[in-house]
């Protein structure tokens, strides 16, 4: 078995934009669940959405902000028709709608009806051109770069340029949420997921603030979107009801209402998953295929959500007393 | 009958115009391509085939454009399984080797691979000859993702009645496994997103005792149904009922379904590979009634869901059970004050619950033509609009949920490309929740 490899790679998968953009979205979600107590279990149609309209917008020649733009609108419009529904519901009803409207973006954006838009279901490559505009940006000269073990190009797909920009917006991300979990509009949002009667008692719009929490978040989640097809491609299935899975349990993982916990969660869960990967691989057992290797690991995610839910709910960073998951 | 072949005819014809344009897959150092093209057996390009791609932890589905071809990018080297959806074939068009519909490749990056699917007069004569099929039209193989794209030449009252009846069918089928979810929902306040995988572990187990086995399909969907009831029992004596000693809190409890729900559906991967599963390889017979035309065996599925359906009905409504789970359902902390077994019949409830969603699984395995590791994830979505749809914890919500859902799917592919059906299935959810909250015949109270 080779170590090096299996561990550069597993070190690599720490900082690939990927994980980043989990990260990101598992810091939308922060907002709606650790904030504000809303069940939302279509982060992943945030992401789909953000990624479709980014890439759309970025192949009918839109400048990269005009593009980025275009994903946080998106972002907003979806909340908005999502949250209208369903926020002056109880909690269930929210995730039982949101799986499904994630689902039906899903469902709709890889329709073979619409493959001149969207690619239908093979989605949108690089050849298409939406990630032209992004790379046009990028400081660094042409060629790649070996820092330490790495050797990454420098401007395209998978590039150290993409590498810097997402975790920028990671940082970004995370000094925002630390933000506004000190102000005054943040100490509502706790009010709204400990105890609603209480706040609207208060004359507080307990529907105007879970609005605004929702939209919020589902931009992060927009955002996440275009760093996660920029290093590969636009493909509605990757952005399905697995990703929003992974990012629950990113986020119960690293701990809701942290500021870092979304991060650390990413971090850890996508190396270990790597690290179990490979080392399946590579031990070559007679009776896992490596296929089945992927299983396994996914396995091992869906168990690590159970067993965090019930022996420790605030994750790692979070703290069991501030948060009760079981809101109403 | 020559009308509707006709009409079928111009609706294959007519789809690929816009898959046409599908970009085909360029392999680039971050991409890698799996493709291949389909002919039929007198050379002519196979249009609207419907394949799933494997591997890397994702399934892709594609469907082959107006030259036959298709291709699928992806981005992690590694063996992939293409798999292809025998229903989806041209009309009178049969793999060459019926019994292998799938394929594994070795995918790299910024290459290209082919897996290659022949069609032909099957060699091994396990099959019946393809003219026996003649009657059956590609489209009308209602596989979760029957694949042609266009909405189809027209609403005629031909299609009408025939989407009506593959819809109340459907929707029947889907009755057995919601009545199951929302039943658990009432007497314990649970959303199972692990109801899905109950789905799958019946329709796999009916594949496994029919196909590897080798036991009569009557014995195999029987077995495969108490089984399931047995997985519902062991369930709830091994983790719902711990944790509702240890008093976590519902919402926890979901999300450790939803856990549940990822473990159980890469086990089944894990074991039986990301491929389609054919419980029954026969090629089915076709019933013609009046301008409808079905499969004999989605009508016997019918018939057995409405008997069971019923004694499930006459179960909650008669039996001492029955009524001590009702009122379970209507206020636990009252039914336990009044000598009922609150968790006795938890347990009943969970038993009961698997093994209607097994038994709807093998039905809709067979009514789909094929199962795969991910069914239930496709069908537990549709079983939570039912449910949600007829009111959250109501049994006869949920039945009358499913068959709307059910028709609503079915009907919707008149109007909108039939790849999108479910989209408006699932639309019709947040609809009904704008308007009326607490779902056709649920009560006010419940929505909080």
């Amino acid at each position: 078995m080779d170590w090096t490899r299996i561990l550069t790679n597993v070190a690599g998968e720490a900082f690939a934009p990927a994980t980043a953009a989990y990260a990101l979205a598992a810091i939308g979600l922060n907002v709606h669940f650790g904030m504000t107590g809303l069940l939302n279990f279509g982060q992943a149609g945030f992401v789909l959405l953000g990624a479709y309209s980014y890439a759309i917008t970025a192949i009918a020649g839109w400048p990269f902000w005009a593009s980025v733009l275009a994903a946080i609108a998106s972002a907003v419009v979806f909340g908005i028709v999502l949250g209208i529904p369903t926020l002056k519901l109880r909690g269930d009803y929210l995730s039982i709608v949101t799986i499904a409207a994630a689902e039906i973006v899903r469902i709709v954006s890889r329709s073979t009806s619409l493959t001149e838009l969207t690619g239908g279901n093979s989605g949108l490559s690089g050849g298409d051109g939406f990630k032209k505009s992004f790379e046009a940006l990028c400081p660094f000269p042409d060629g790649t770069t070996t820092v330490w073990l790495w050797t990454y190009p420098n401007c395209t797909s998978g590039s150290w340029w993409l590498r810097v920009a997402a975790w920028a917006a990671v940082a970004i991300g995370c000094l925002l949420v630390w933000r506004w979990m000190r102000s005054p509009w943040g100490r509502v949002l706790k009010g709204v997921r400990e105890d609603e009667d209480a706040v609207r008692a208060l004359g507080k719009n307990v529907y105007g603030y879970k609005m605004q929490a929702l939209v919020l978040g589902g931009v992060g989640g927009a955002i996440a979107g275009i760093f996660y097809t920029l290093p590969t491609a636009v493909q509605a299935d990757s952005m399905g009801r697995t990703m929003t899975f992974n990012i629950w349990t990113i986020l119960l993982l690293g701990g809701a209402a942290t500021v870092f916990g979304p991060v650390l969660g990413s971090v850890l869960m996508w190396t270990v998953f790597m690290l179990v990967k490979s080392v399946l691989r590579d031990l070559d057992l007679s009776f896992i295929s490596s296929t089945q290797s992927e299983a396994f690991s996914w396995m091992l995610v869906g168990l690590t959500l159970m067993l965090l839910v019930i022996f420790r709910p605030q994750g790692i960073l979070g703290d069991k007393k501030e948060l009760a998951i079981d809101v109403r | 009958m020559l009308a509707l072949v006709a009409l079928l005819a111009l609706v294959v014809h007519a789809g690929p115009a816009s898959a046409a344009t599908a970009a085909p897959c360029t392999p680039d150092a971050t991409t890698g391509c799996v493709l291949g093209t389909i002919k039929t057996a007198a050379g002519e390009p196979a249009v609207g085939v419907v394949l799933t791609v494997e591997g890397g932890g994702e399934s892709v589905e594609v469907t082959t454009g107006a030259d036959g071809t298709w291709s699928v990018p992806v981005t992690t080297a590694g063996d992939y399984t293409v798999s292809i959806d025998p229903a989806t074939l041209p009309e009178g068009e049969t793999l060459r080797d019926p019994s292998v519909t799938s394929r594994t490749v070795k995918v790299l990056l910024n290459s290209q691979s082919r897996a290659l699917f022949a069609l032909g007069e099957p060699t091994g004569g396990a099959t019946t000859s393809p003219t026996s099929g003649a009657s059956a039209a590609p489209d009308d193989g209602p596989g979760p993702t029957s694949g042609s794209s266009t909405s189809g030449g027209g609403v005629t009252g031909k299609r009408v009645a025939q989407q009506l009846a593959n819809g109340l069918v459907f929707g029947l089928l889907l009755a057995l496994a919601s009545v199951g979810l929302s039943l658990i929902y009432g007497t314990t306040g649970l959303s199972s997103f692990a109801h899905g995988e109950q789905v799958t572990l019946g329709a796999i187990l009916a594949y496994f005792f029919v196909q590897t086995v080798g036991l009569d399909l009557w014995l195999a969907a029987v077995l495969a149904t108490l089984l399931g009831a047995a997985s519902g029992w062991l369930q709830d004596a091994g983790i719902w009922r711990p944790l509702r000693r240890k008093r976590i809190g519902l919402t926890q409890q979901m999300i450790v379904t939803i856990g549940l729900s990822m473990v159980l559906q890469y086990l089944f991967q894990f074991l039986l590979g990301g491929g389609r599963l054919r419980i029954d390889t026969t090629n089915p017979t076709r019933v013609s009634i009046g301008p409808v035309s079905l499969t004999q065996q989605a009508i016997v599925s019918a018939g057995i869901a409405v008997v069971v359906l019923a004694a499930v009905a006459a179960f909650l409504l008669y039996s001492r059970t029955g009524r001590a789970t009702r009122a379970v359902s209507d206020n636990p902390a009252l039914a336990a004050a009044s000598g009922i077994g609150v968790e006795r019949v938890i347990r009943i409830v969970w038993t009961g619950a698997a093994g209607l969603a097994a038994l709807g699984g093998v039905l809709t395995g067979l009514y789909f033509q094929s199962t795969a590791w991910n069914m239930g994830g496709t069908v537990l979505l549709l079983m939570f609009a039912a449910v949600t749809l007829g009111g959250l914890g109501t049994a006869w919500g949920a039945l009358a949920g499913s068959i709307v859902i059910g028709v609503v799917a079915e009907m919707s592919s008149l109007v909108i490309p039939s790849d999108m059906k479910y989209a408006g299935a699932l639309l019709i959810l947040i609809l009904v929740l704008l308007v009326r909250p607490q779902g056709i015949l649920g009560r006010r109270d419940r929505i909080g």
